[in-house]
């Protein structure tokens, strides 16, 4: 089966967030779309994974990649927060 | 039917992203971001499970178990990471004082100054 159109959609779908990032007025809002973009490149990685063949390593880093992520994503919310740790 | 998932899938990404971008607000952005790509990637998910588990009926490969595996403990930790992250971000951004675009009313900060 031949997977390319759909690694191309989610790369449009990561290209306008990561457009947002850049361009989003204030924390928050970047913090949003930030964590939205980890969510897509897991999305992403579990089909770059059916791609090759069906290989599990792939699903192996987007398992890490989202337990980091949401690490980082309740670090940052603190951060903004405002409290102590 | 592994084309109808991620059909389904890439759809509702899409729309979160685009959602993402053109909604005028923060909470906005966050409803429609949040819920739109965490439905997405199950749907993608899904579709990988069907696809390995066909693969397994089809050929007797008994290799293919490890990727469903893998999948549906990416799919665990995808599901409980993102409702609480964003919850975690939108009780931090109205604590600093961020207001809804436009909103008149606020109950929440009411109930919290009681």
């Amino acid at each position: 089966m031949n997977w390319v159109p759909a690694i191309v959609v989610m790369a449009v779908c990561i290209i306008i967030t990561v457009v947002r990032i850049f361009m989003g007025p204030g924390a928050p809002t970047r913090l949003v779309a930030f964590d939205t973009t980890n969510t897509l490149v897991v999305a992403s990685l579990v089909i770059v994974a059916m791609m090759t063949d069906n290989r599990p390593f792939y699903i192996d880093v987007a398992i890490v990649y989202a337990l980091l992520s949401y690490v980082m994503t309740l670090y940052v919310a603190k951060y903004i927060e405002g409290d102590k740790f | 039917m592994t084309y109808i998932f991620i059909g389904i899938g890439l759809f509702f990404n899409l729309v979160g992203s685009i959602g993402l971008h053109r909604l005028p607000d923060m909470y906005t952005k966050l409803h429609a971001a949040t819920k739109c790509t965490t439905f997405g990637s199950i749907f993608i998910i899904l579709a990988v499970i069907v696809q390995s588990a066909g693969i397994w009926a089809a050929e007797g490969d008994s290799s293919q178990s490890v990727m469903i595996i893998h999948v549906v403990l990416a799919l665990l930790a995808l599901v409980v990471t993102n409702a609480t992250g964003a919850h975690a971000i939108a009780r931090a951004a109205h604590r600093s004082g961020v207001k809804p675009a436009r909103a008149v009313v606020d109950d929440l900060e009411k109930k919290e100054n009681d």
